[in-house]
């Protein structure tokens, strides 16, 4: 057996996969149960002292709440033990390789994190006069300079809050471009079949029809399909490069190309810029329309599901009906348009109230600074690299989906080389985090059978790669040897085992409720 | 280049293992029409130092809402927020999660989001809730668009009274879903007027309290007014304190609640990012946008937590999705969860009756001013006034004696024709001697 744990110091386990010590109160050392602040906490309880306010009579009358809401309370050292305990039970990205295909699990500077907690940033409030927030303003008009050059297109809008909101705004521009030309019966959005699932859920939430274009066997769009269903009909083709497979669209030129013939717009989905940022500018190829996944490419922290921020940079063509607000300069300084009128009167609307993720702009700007254009070409590159790095050292133990060609920053496998074994994808998924991983996207893209797609970003190092690689090529080989057991009951060593997830949606239980027995608190006494 | 591991080196040896010679070589998919060698008018990387600099350079342009008297709301608020809650956020096992896919390893996050629904659901004093929206606006428009399905019916009544903000979001997603809008007049006191455009294609009334303009109300007669005519009636709240003071929707008759979260635990911002609270009724929970953490339990019989119900979602239904959300705001869930469990019943209530009174001081004194007139009969800790001449401009002539004094109406509206309509705000954090700051230098500046 070849060496187990490269590059830890530590042992490696020896034999099954459990042990049979148990402790007398179910502890498992320091990883405690931790029970619900409904179960714990105090309904008199807090922790938080007020000055109590001098006058108690309100003219509110009957508005004025009297019942219970239910809210238990903590003191301060418990809550902080609580939370701890809870973080103690995640996954993250500061702690191994998170391989998550399509997801661009990066290392997050903490310099950033510090710059957005700045007063000036972190308690500036929306509505201050624009005269004490031009340093702000300033910020997202450098944001949006940066943008618009690495992308090389002319106009930039900040407000989206996450890459499928930024899906929206493109559309809602291009729908807007398409009725302000009397082009309202174009109805159809074209979108490839290996697109991410919020690609025609956003079509379809602007009230178009969704027409899937076919794949070609190397995992690209194809031409002819897409020729075929270009019509007068269409208003939009939605094509995310580099794709979910993990390639680049060689034809991309050609697609826009056609696609602009034919008198409909380009939406990219740019989930997946962190592959070509500083090397290729998306403008250069025909897109109209692209989201930028702040928390992706530059780095805001995906703190456990959000927030995000999706500006989308736009075409000539488009800018006209970007959503309100924007930053413009103005004498010495800046300025919001922030309503639809003199500058913004062709916008489609606006999409949130206030201005956008400014903390994610914060973030995403530091980041940029930090790189440089050096940077964040050498973030491409070795994004890339690292994927093929992947995709050669695991290629002789499991099979890639596109073997011929380079990948672009994820590397795509298939579930063709565990036929036999007994082992599902979801197995092998689970039997990673016992070996000290997060498992990689599973299912997706739905080309592909028993998709498993990996993506190692450029801020792993080789030898967390080749810990990682040595892992699953020491998993792929347990499995293929029938040591089917490690992975069906997997995992073994995480803080819970399978989740009954069949369960969870069958008889839904979304919120705590007292069991029958708890006493439940008084009514508190009308104020 | 602090943040990239890979030395020349290793470069080198990994080109080697993949068999190619040169970087490039891995980008030959690339049109080389559109590779660029060096291309951008921008600058090489920089230090921690550097970096540092820059950005304090910036901030310091800003005047934050702490540096002196201010009394800015209208949907975002200044409210203390406890060391621990950002200490807590900052943990890495929470700042650098993803989306809890793997609950196996993801338990810390789930539990939390789980609280956070139970917290909202008993805040809006609703069924249920999810595990968070983008903000209040997005969830506003989510709102309409849940009615929309739930009664397949076209047309939304909002209320006069409802942020424009939010009406401007709301206004903007239902043009593309071909919903019809039908916003009544903007006024202070907007709330009953909403009952003469119930009508029978009425998909649902949006209400706002405390209104845009501070003014609290009673909405159970809306409610009955609404289901009497088979629409919904979506209660919207953008200060999540009024909770701890106020008659829930839920008991006033809603059928769903939205709220902007953010004076819970998460901090301005400068408007983003905030997060958003969603609830409603049980029996329309599969037509809920958004995430939702159920409980379960593992192959060992313990207690635990999934996302699930995710065949309403995105990622799985595709064009059949029931909503734009593909995300959530959970770092701020968590904040706005932590900052909750340290209030709890009792800490939420003084918090919620130390606004109502720091907000009546404010009004008493603004009230003694000559030439200015309270517009909100009934409040929470935000109201409208009357200046004389235009609010934008008595605003900036304040900022001279310090004091921020508020959101002029015309920023958030410029045709509502309300001018000289000032919001002014007050919490926790306005001290006396703000309150009398102000009155002071309005009282100077109306003279």
């Amino acid at each position: 057996m070849a060496m187990s744990n490269i590059g830890r110091p530590t042992q490696p386990q020896a034999g099954g996969a459990t042990s049979a010590h148990t402790s007398l109160t179910g502890a498992r050392g320091l990883l405690q149960d931790e029970a619900l602040i409904f179960e714990m906490g105090g309904w008199d309880k807090s922790g938080v002292d007020f000055d109590l306010p001098s006058q108690d009579a309100s003219d509110l009358g009957d508005l004025v709440r009297t019942a219970p809401i239910g809210l238990p309370g903590l003191s301060e050292p418990e809550a902080m033990r609580h939370f701890v305990r809870l973080s103690q039970k995640n996954h993250a990205i500061d702690l191994a390789l998170y391989p998550l295909g399509s997801c661009t699990m990066k290392h997050n500077p903490r310099l950033n994190e510090k710059m957005a907690r700045l007063a000036g940033f972190g308690d500036l409030h929306p509505m201050s006069p624009q005269s004490t927030t031009q340093g702000a303003l300033e910020l997202m008009d450098r944001l949006a300079h940066w943008l618009k050059t690495l992308t090389g297109m002319p106009a930039v809008a900040l407000s989206p809050k996450a890459g499928a909101h930024g899906e929206l705004c493109g559309l809602l521009a291009i729908k807007a471009a398409h009725e302000a030309k009397g082009q309202a019966h174009r109805r159809t959005v074209l979108v490839p079949t290996s697109a991410h699932g919020t690609n025609p859920a956003t079509a379809a939430f602007v009230g178009y029809d969704v027409a899937e274009i076919a794949q070609t066997a190397d995992g690209r769009v194809d031409l002819a399909d897409l020729e075929a269903k270009l019509s007068p009909d269409v208003a939009a083709i939605m094509v995310t490069n580099p794709n979910t497979c993990g390639l680049f669209e060689r034809d991309i030129i050609e697609i826009a190309r056609l696609t602009h013939a034919a008198g409909a717009y380009f939406y990219c989905d740019g989930a997946n810029f962190n592959a070509i940022v500083g090397k290729v500018r998306p403008g250069d190829l025909g897109v109209d329309a692209m989201h930028i996944n702040l928390h992706k490419t530059f780095s805001t922290p995906h703190g456990g599901g959000g927030p995000g921020a999706g500006p989308v940079v736009l075409s000539e063509a488009l800018a006209p009906y970007a959503p309100t607000p924007w930053v413009v300069s103005a004498g010495e300084g800046f300025k919001l348009v922030e309503e639809a009128e003199d500058e913004a009167a062709d916008t489609f609307g606006r999409m949130v109230a206030f201005h956008g993720q400014m903390g994610m702009f914060v973030r995403a700007y530091a980041y940029m600074l930090s790189h440089g254009t050096d940077g964040l070409r050498q973030v491409a590159e070795d994004a890339v690299l690292n994927a093929n790095y992947i995709k050669a050292k695991l290629s002789p133990v499991m099979s890639p989906a596109f073997p011929d060609g380079p990948c672009m920053h994820e590397a795509l496998f298939d579930d063709s080389w565990l036929e036999g074994t007994g082992v599902t994808t979801l197995d092998f998924a689970k039997a990673m985090i016992d070996e000290g991983f997060h498992p990689m996207t599973m299912y997706f893209p739905l080309v592909v059978h028993g998709a498993m797609l990996i993506e190692p970003t450029e801020t792993e190092s080789k030898q967390e790669l080749d810990r990682f690689c040595n892992a699953l090529t020491l998993l792929a080989e347990a499995a293929k040897a029938g040591d089917v057991e490690r992975f069906t009951g997997a995992p073994y060593l995480a803080p819970l085992r399978r989740l009954d997830e069949t369960l969870a949606a069958r008889k839904p239980r979304l919120t705590w409720r007292p069991e029958p027995t708890t006493v439940a608190p008084a009514p508190m006494a009308a104020e | 280049m602090r943040y990239l591991p890979l030395t020349p080196a290793d470069r080198a040896e990994m080109l080697g293992v993949i068999g190619v010679a040169t970087i490039d070589d891995l980008f030959v998919d690339v049109p080389a029409a559109a590779r660029k060698a060096d291309l951008f008018d921008l600058p090489l990387h920089a230090g921690e130092m550097e970096v540092e600099r820059a950005l304090a350079a910036l901030a310091a342009k800003n005047r934050s809402a702490g540096a002196g008297p201010f009394f800015c709301g209208a949907g975002a608020y200044k409210h203390h927020v406890p060391a621990t809650v950002d200490h807590i956020i900052q943990r890495s096992e929470f700042l650098t999660s993803y989306t809890p896919y793997q609950p196996e390893i993801a338990q810390g996050t789930l539990q939390v989001l789980f609280e956070f629904q139970t917290q909202v659901a008993a805040l809006t004093g609703l069924d249920v809730a999810n595990a968070s929206m983008y903000d209040g606006s997005t969830a506003c428009a989510e709102a309409v668009m849940m009615a929309q399905r739930v009664t397949r019916r076209k047309k939304a009544v909002l209320s006069g009274g409802l942020h424009p903000h939010y009406a401007a979001v709301t206004q903007t997603i239902a043009h593309a879903e071909g919903m019809e809008i039908s916003r009544q007049a903007v006024a202070i006191d907007a709330e009953a007027a909403v009952l003469s455009a119930i009508d029978a294609e009425t998909a649902c009334v949006v209400v706002q309290t405390p209104n845009v303009f501070g003014v609290v109300t009673d909405v159970s007669k809306i409610a009955e007014a609404a289901h009497a005519a088979g629409a919904l009636l979506i209660v919207v709240t953008t200060e999540a304190v009024s909770y701890g003071l106020l008659k829930s929707p839920g008991e006033m008759g809603a059928d769903i609640a939205v709220g902007e979260g953010q004076s819970i635990g998460v901090g301005l911002n400068y408007g983003g990012p905030y997060v958003g609270l969603f609830a409603a009724r049980e029996k329309f929970v599969r037509q809920m946008p958004g995430r939702l953490c159920g409980e379960t339990v593992d192959a060992d019989g313990a207690r635990g937590f999934v996302l699930t119900l995710s065949t309403r979602e995105q990622h799985i239904r595709r064009e059949k999705a029931t909503s734009n959300i593909c995300t959530n705001s959970g770092l701020c869930a968590l904040a706005f969860t932590i900052h909750m469990t340290l209030l709890g019943e009792r800490g939420l209530r003084e918090l919620a009756a130390l606004n109502h009174s720091r907000a009546r001081e404010l009004r008493d004194a603004l009230a003694a001013v000559p030439g200015v007139e309270i517009l909100s009969p009934r409040f929470f800790n935000e109201f409208a006034i009357r200046v004389p001449g235009k609010a934008a401009e008595v605003v900036e002539a304040l900022l001279a004696d310090g004091v921020v004094a508020g959101v002029p109406f015309s920023r958030l509206d410029p045709k509502a024709g309300m001018d000289d309509v000032l919001l002014v705000a007050a919490t926790e954090t306005t001290t006396r001697g703000d309150i009398a700051a102000f009155a002071q230098a309005l009282k100077g500046r109306t003279a």
